[in-house]
């Protein structure tokens, strides 16, 4: 049951949330599969401080970017 | 037996009830369980493994034997335990896991292969010749209660709370802590699992701040928001909390639990402690009691649980007890584990004396006394020995909040670290009434950073002397109980120990202890106390095994809350609903909507409804409601370069007023969408998402906007709530839709295929589109959702004469087969790219980087070999192929797959059966005739173009 | 094959021995080594894949220094956590050869490592909720007959059959319209295939080092040829991980990114009740599975937190909907309560196929992506994992599961294939 912090409504519990993934930069189709692939699927997926992407879906629809201790769940700012 | 005086019950307020058939009585205010020993009832329960006989151990959550079946007033709870329920008039009461009954059960003489039977057997046998042939009958022992026919009917409601400080536990501390949060002004939730609060002060004879300890109790709540019979079971992330009110006391009856979650910024545990049972020979005998719910039993509810009492102890809790035993006219001993215990007036008391057996049929009969290492006994006969083997802080909820926990060697016990947690009382290990208030006081001082308030004043406790930890008696050859429910000894862990399983998880999978409905609330600390003891390492080496959620068994119907039934998932409606209702419509859910899957006549099949809906459709005019396709608007100056970045198709050099078909991918490249794309003005685009995909591509526009356009001025809304749709579809719909009197050139000149104009009906404006996912002419009408029931009626008015008749998605989808329009999510899968579907042009055309452009030029998404949309027709023509069906070759004496059938259907026009599928190297294979399997059966079809009907699209256009 | 050398064989002869003599001859079913300073095989996670890779290189390949190296206790990470299920009623050819060899292996598992694993093939009925569901079920179900998966459609009296207690309510939310069942399919007890495995291990030789947490990688220019942990360096000719979800905590160390999210999945039990449920059942619109424990126990789960976690707990609204689904299929367990909620940590792959094969550094290979149906696999991710270490080469079996698929795009999506749209 998180609460998250909205950077426009302020804090909402989690039910108002859709989780967006790690964000990353898209790079040009000009580049080779590899490259590519790394966008598209290869994740840091950190224990603790991880950078996320979240979207304020069930209120305002803003997109923010969030880290958060993924093994206690807590918000860092 | 019941004493004639004393208690919190109702004299006034006698309650029938039976117990295992046997009519019985007790009073308002008993728990089952007091009434059972308030009866003399001794057996109440069968243990899980070996069948023992079990009677009452405690009087609260921590009870680990008394689980019994209980029926009232509909109501049924198959694994009711008795401490906790509430005892009713009416209310049938039985033992479980024991027949003929828990009196007299005939697996007991399981007891009998103890020896061969130790912890972890099935793990070394059972094995030849296999699992299989033992399990049925060792898994028919399973279970304790028996789910009945009857389910829960009750409506089970969730609350939510906001508390600046929520307070667990109303003993001494927590009121003291709430009183002090209280007071420096926070809002204070303060919630306790009894029906009065106070804890111990509801009978203790002290005074604090000069008044009796329960008129005090009284006071401290002023201005507090209390939860009492509310149970805080679950420690979740950031503060929050879940917890369940049992409302059995709720004047509507046997109210259904509710379940509260709680959000506090500051959280304090008062969560008192549980005592422990001493670990001796037959120490499982029914007449075996917890000193301290011996207490509960006399001072909550006036029963005096026996008469020749013995009271077995480690440490001084169990004096206070010894003496309210005698008092209330027992006859009682003590026998303390420690060397000179003091003199106490009209009881006997022995020194550095433990239980070293005991004996009786059916209860207890008499207790062996005797020096620990059983040197010499004394038989004492006794009809209730009351144990106390110190206590365990309940840390369950401070640990699952994320506590940690040290090894307390003084107290025996293991107590929370204090870092940022607020804890306060028993939960501390505190042992008297004076700490308790001082450490509840300063708690609630720190939970809200306030200054210095005065703490409620009592005398100054009495010296303590030590606890002396008992960790079982080293007699060999005995049984000594550690987990009552689930039948582990000492000498089940002591095996586990020496075979290896010396991780405290290890122990408790090996063992199940603590495994049981009590989940080793009474036997944990014993159990990895002697585990400690068999490896040579210290306790707190050992640690505990993790605590999690339900503190105590919940409800699964209060879990779930409203999500049930029609609330489960809901379907949305059309705003028509009832017309369809009202014309015969057999609702489905497609996509989440509850749509018209057809319309039956009376005494119609739906097979042949389906027909005559789809050739009405086909041949004069039919009338469809598609106000559930999705309709997000896009405006500002930037709106054709944006949708041209998410689109596959090319949609900047669209003309106002036209239409195309388009596909939105994901960035994998897979078919994520596909619908029409509108231009209304050269800065306002209106897309159709499919019925099921509107808020997913509403969400993917917002992200790609936000995260990688965010320059870009464009704007996104989602209005379909905000339009009804009509279709009318047909050769006969441009005269139907020119009734409407909207003013638009109707004209294909003016109004071409793909194309659409915005008017009005009178005053109420308009969106006509000449679009068909039928092959037919067709007008999609939109107008403002409440005007939908009217222009709804006026259409099927106007078309009356040409023969207009609804048509619902099943038949829909028999003319779109015809057609070989494909449907997302039944023609395409999670693998499909937009060349599977034979649309390859926007990826050669098309130089921007659009969504999935790079993933459409893998080597996997350039293979020539892909599966690709085809269409299919059976050899034998009036044989519907099943979807699912796969299309497959021989090769090299096995069969292999090469797609399947994703649409068939009998083809009204046609008059046979047409498929589409999704086959390797599909187009490649155009004429070829291919075997069709489905359960193990051929057949045999014709690959051809995907589309059966009009294939020049002459029909559409004119 | 050759005999395991047990110190102990288990039987009921040994038990009936045991138990007239105070059970005092068992020995250790594994024993507490101090770690060597070298081995030529280093496995990194003492769970089920880990354990299973140990016993098989020893067994199979002949390896004799092999040590397993594991953080907490052996099988106290997804093993021990999840609902017992095994299956192998896949879609794609490629994973009903990787899921039905685990299967195999798991039917002969108890036999071979002298250990009940308690495999009850009850069989697992798979639940339709629509006309779509069945379409997409037919498809599903003729996938598995072309692969060789012996299953059988079910119309809805079909189901009812199978699971007499199923929700009969046409009007339901989600109505059961028919399944399919794999009668092979089942439950095992997922505590004592860990330790089964372990326990052999052990017998040939492995080192099964327990409170030994591996902290980073030894390399040789760009080879990795050891492990730094908590008890000090350990060097090792090749070194599998078979870690889970935290496979990417350890490809960090290693200095590589993989196409996975690490998800808490929650877990939940009853209080135990009469038999009443016999089989496993599976729902493929509300996600619930369930079954009923031999002690009496409903052990139920459904879908995956909505957030990356490596915290062990499952969170509140999804575990109140599975509740609530779990409710819907079954309403007579509006009765029951709830004992114990739990997660574990389960590494997800972007297809839902697990990863199996070398890695992008050299000397190291992985076992990982399981996401929510390793515990099915484990005699097979073991098998394989033995396999490519002792070879150094890829089986045919696991050759489609290189990590290499995510740039070739020739993913093996199992949702897909069972026709869910992404």
């Amino acid at each position: 049951m998180l609460a998250l912090p909205c950077p426009h409504c302020g804090t909402r519990d989690e039910a108002e949330f859709q989780f967006g993934g790690e964000p990353a930069v898209r790079p040009p189709s000009s580049v080779s599969d590899t490259v590519w692939a790394d966008y598209l699927y290869m994740r840091r997926n950190e224990k603790g401080a991880h950078r996320e992407l979240w979207c304020h879906a069930g209120g305002c629809g803003q997109w923010f970017v969030l880290t958060r201790d993924t093994a206690t769940h807590a918000v860092l700012p | 037996m019941r004493l004639a005086v004393g208690g919190r019950i109702d004299r006034g307020k006698m309650l029938r009830f039976t117990w295992n058939g046997r009519a019985l009585s007790g009073f308002a205010g008993d728990t089952i369980a007091s009434a059972l020993l308030a009866n003399d009832v001794k057996i109440v329960a069968r243990s899980f493994k070996y069948h023992r006989p079990r009677g009452l151990f405690a009087a609260w959550v921590d009870e680990p034997n008394a689980v019994v079946d209980v029926r009232w007033n509909g109501q049924h709870d198959p694994n009711a335990r008795a401490t906790l329920v509430a005892l009713r008039d009416g209310m049938v009461i039985t033992g479980v896991n024991g027949f003929p009954s828990v009196d007299r059960d005939v697996a007991a003489s399981l007891d009998l292969l103890h020896r061969f039977l130790p912890a972890g057997f099935y793990y070394k046998s059972f094995m030849a010749p296999s699992w299989h042939y033992y399990e049925p009958r060792i898994r028919a022992m399973a279970g304790l209660g028996r789910v009945g026919e009857a389910t829960e009917t009750r409506s089970f409601e969730t609350r939510n709370a906001r508390s600046d400080v929520l307070v667990i536990g109303a003993g001494p501390a927590g009121l003291a802590a709430a009183k002090a949060a209280r007071a420096t002004g926070a809002s204070v939730l303060l919630v306790d699992d009894r029906a009065a609060l106070g804890g111990s002060l509801l009978w203790d004879t002290a005074t604090i701040d000069d008044v009796p300890a329960h008129a005090w109790a009284t006071a401290a709540i002023a201005g507090v928001r209390v939860l009492s019979r509310t149970t805080v079971f679950g420690a979740y992330d950031q503060g929050s909390f879940a917890l369940l009110e049992d409302r059995a006391e709720a004047p509507e009856g046997w109210a259904a639990p509710r379940l509260w979650v709680v959000r506090a910024k500051r959280v304090i545990f008062a969560t008192g402690a549980i005592e422990r049972p001493l670990v001796f020979p037959d120490n499982d005998r029914p007449g075996i009691m917890a000193a301290s719910a011996v207490l509960d039993y006399l001072r909550q509810y006036g029963v005096l649980a026996g008469r020749q009492v013995i009271v077995a102890t480690n440490n001084d809790s169990a004096y206070g007890v010894a003496e309210a035993l005698r008092d209330a006219g027992a006859a009682v001993e003590i026998a303390d584990a420690r060397d000179d215990a003091p003199a106490i007036p009209g009881i006997k008391v022995r020194s550095a004396t433990v239980p070293l057996g005991t004996g009786g049929r059916g209860g207890l009969a008499w207790v062996d006394l005797g020096p620990r290492d059983g040197s010499r006994r004394d038989r004492v006969s006794a009809d209730l020995l009351a144990v106390s083997g110190g206590w365990s802080p309940a840390v369950h909820l401070f640990s699952q909040a994320g506590g940690a926990l040290q090894w307390d060697a003084d107290l025996a016990a293991f107590v929370p670290m204090q870092a940022g947690q607020l804890v306060a009382g028993s939960v501390t290990g505190a042992a008297d009434l004076a700490t308790c208030l001082a450490q509840g006081h300063a708690a609630g001082l720190a939970a809200t950073d306030a200054g210095d308030l005065v703490g409620p004043r009592t005398a100054a406790a009495s010296p303590v002397r030590p606890i002396l930890p008992l960790w079982g008696l080293d007699l060999p050859g005995t049984r000594q109980w550690v987990d009552y429910q689930n039948d582990v000894t000492a000498k089940d862990v002591r095996l586990a120990a020496s075979e290896g399983y010396r991780s405290v998880e290890h122990l408790k999978r090996y063992t199940t202890l603590g495994m049981a409905t009590d989940q080793g609330k009474t036997s944990n600390v014993n159990g990895l106390a002697i585990l400690a003891d068999a490896t040579g390492q210290a306790i707190s080496e050992v640690g505990t095994t993790k605590f999690r959620p339900p503190f105590t068994p919940v409800p699964l119907a209060a879990i779930a809350g409203l999500r049930h039934g029609a609330l489960f998932a809901p379907l949305r409606h059309l705003p028509v609903h009832d017309d369809h209702l009202a014309l015969g419509a057999e609702m489905r859910d497609y996509g989440g909507w509850a749509r018209p899957a057809c319309y039956r006549g009376i005494g119609e099949t739906t097979e042949a409804a389906i027909k005559r809906e789809a050739a009405n459709a086909r041949f004069r005019v039919g009338l469809f409601d598609g106000s559930s396709l999705g309709k997000i608007e896009v405006y500002g100056p930037d709106a054709a370069a944006f949708l041209n970045l998410m689109y596959y198709n090319e949609v900047a050099n669209l003309r106002p007023g036209r239409l195309r078909y388009c596909l939105l991918l994901r960035e994998t490249g897979v078919v994520f969408d596909d619908g029409v794309v509108g231009r209304l003005a050269a800065d306002r685009y209106l897309l159709s998402p499919s019925s099921s995909h509107t808020a997913g591509v509403l969400a993917m526009l917002e992200l790609w906007h936000q995260t990688e356009y965010p320059t870009m001025q464009v704007a996104f809304h989602d209005v379909t709530a905000a339009w009804a749709t009509f279709a009318i579809s047909g050769p006969k719909s441009r005269d139907v839709v020119a009734g409407l009197g909207s003013g638009a050139d109707l004209s294909d000149q003016a109004l071409p295929h793909m194309a659409m104009t915005e008017n009005f009906i009178g005053s109420v404006p308009c969106r006509i589109a000449r679009v068909s996912f039928t092959g037919e002419r067709s007008y999609e009408v939109s107008v403002p959702s409440g005007y939908a029931q009217s222009l709804w009626q006026h259409l099927l008015d106007l078309g009356a004469a040409a023969g207009i008749m609804p048509y619902g998605i099943e038949s829909l989808s028999v003319l779109r087969a015809e057609k070989g329009y494909i449907l997302i999510g039944t023609d395409t899968d999670g693998m499909t790219l937009p060349v599977d579907l034979g649309l390859e042009g926007p990826l050669r055309a098309k130089k921007i980087d659009f969504v999935g452009k790079r993933s459409l030029l893998t080597p996997d998404a350039t293979r020539a070999d892909r599966r690709q949309l085809v269409g299919l027709l059976p050899a034998d023509p009036e044989t519907v192929p099943v979807p699912g069906s796969h299309a497959v070759l021989r090769e090299g004496g096995a069969s292999r797959s090469l797609g399947w059938i994703t649409t068939a259907c009998r083809s009204p026009v046609l008059q046979r059966s047409v498929a589409l599928g999704m086959i390797e190297s599909g187009r490649a294979r155009m004429g070829e005739e291919i075997s069709l399997f489905h359960l193990g059966k051929l057949s045999r079809a014709r690959i051809v173009a995907p589309c059966f009907y009009d294939p020049a699209g002459e029909k559409l256009h004119g | 094959m050759s005999r395991t050398p047990f110190r102990t064989r288990y039987s009921a002869a040994s038990l009936l021995r045991q138990g007239l003599g105070g059970h005092t001859g068992w020995g250790e079913a594994w024993r507490a080594p101090s770690p060597k300073p070298r081995y030529d095989f280093v496995i990194i996670g003492g769970g089920g894949h880990g354990l299973a890779t140990a016993y098989y290189l020893a067994k199979l390949h002949g390896a004799n220094r092999v040590a397993v190296l594991e953080k907490g206790w052996i099988g106290g990470g997804n093993t021990g956590r999840n609902t017992t299920i095994v299956r192998s009623n896949y879609f794609f050819p490629q994973s009903a050869a990787l899921y039905d060899h685990a299967l195999q292996l798991y039917e002969g598992l108890s036999q071979d490592l002298n250990y009940n694993i308690m495999l009850s093939q009850r069989g697992v009925v798979t639940v339709a909720h629509s006309n779509h569901d069945m379409e997409l079920m037919a498809r599903s179900v003729n996938a598995m007959l072309i692969n060789g998966i012996e299953v059988e459609l079910l119309d809805a009296d079909g189901v009812h059959r199978e699971v007499k207690i199923a929700n009969r309510d046409p009007d339901a939310r989600y109505p059961i319209h028919g399944g399919f069942v794999q009668r092979r399919g089942g439950i095992a007890r997922h505590d004592a295939v860990a330790w089964g495995y372990a326990r052999a291990a052990d017998a040939l030789g492995v080192d099964i080092i327990q409170n030994c947490e591996v902290t980073g990688f030894r390399f040789d220019g760009s080879r990795v040829v050891g492990v730094e942990t908590s008890l000090g360096p350990i060097a090792a000719g090749r070194v599998g991980m078979a870690v889970a979800g935290h496979s990417g905590v350890l490809a960090a160390k290693a200095g590589f990114k993989l196409p996975i999210q690490s998800y808490a999945l929650q877990a939940m039990v009853t209080e135990p009740v009469k038999p009443l449920l016999d089989t496993v059942i599976l729902s493929s619109s509300t996600g619930i599975y369930c079954s009923q424990s031999d002690k009496g126990e409903m052990v139920f789960g459904a879908g995956l937190d909505l957030y990356p976690s490596y915290a062990q707990r499952g969170n509140l609204p999804v575990g109140q909907t599975i509740v609530a689904a779990l409710l819907e299929m079954f309403p007579r367990f509006r009765t029951l309560k709830l004992l114990r909620q739990w997660a574990g940590i389960v590494d997800v792959c972007w297809d839902y196929s697990p990863l199996i094969g070398p890695s992008p550094v050299d000397g190291l290979f992985l076992n990982c992506g399981w996401g929510t149906g390793g515990f099915k696999a484990i005699p097979a991710g073991g098998w394989l994992l033995a396999h490519i270490l002792a070879t150094g080469r890829h089986h045919p079996i696991s050759a489609p599961f290189d990590l290499d698929r995510f740039t070739t795009g020739r993913l093996i999506d199992e949702a897909a294939g069972a026709g869910i749209a992404h």
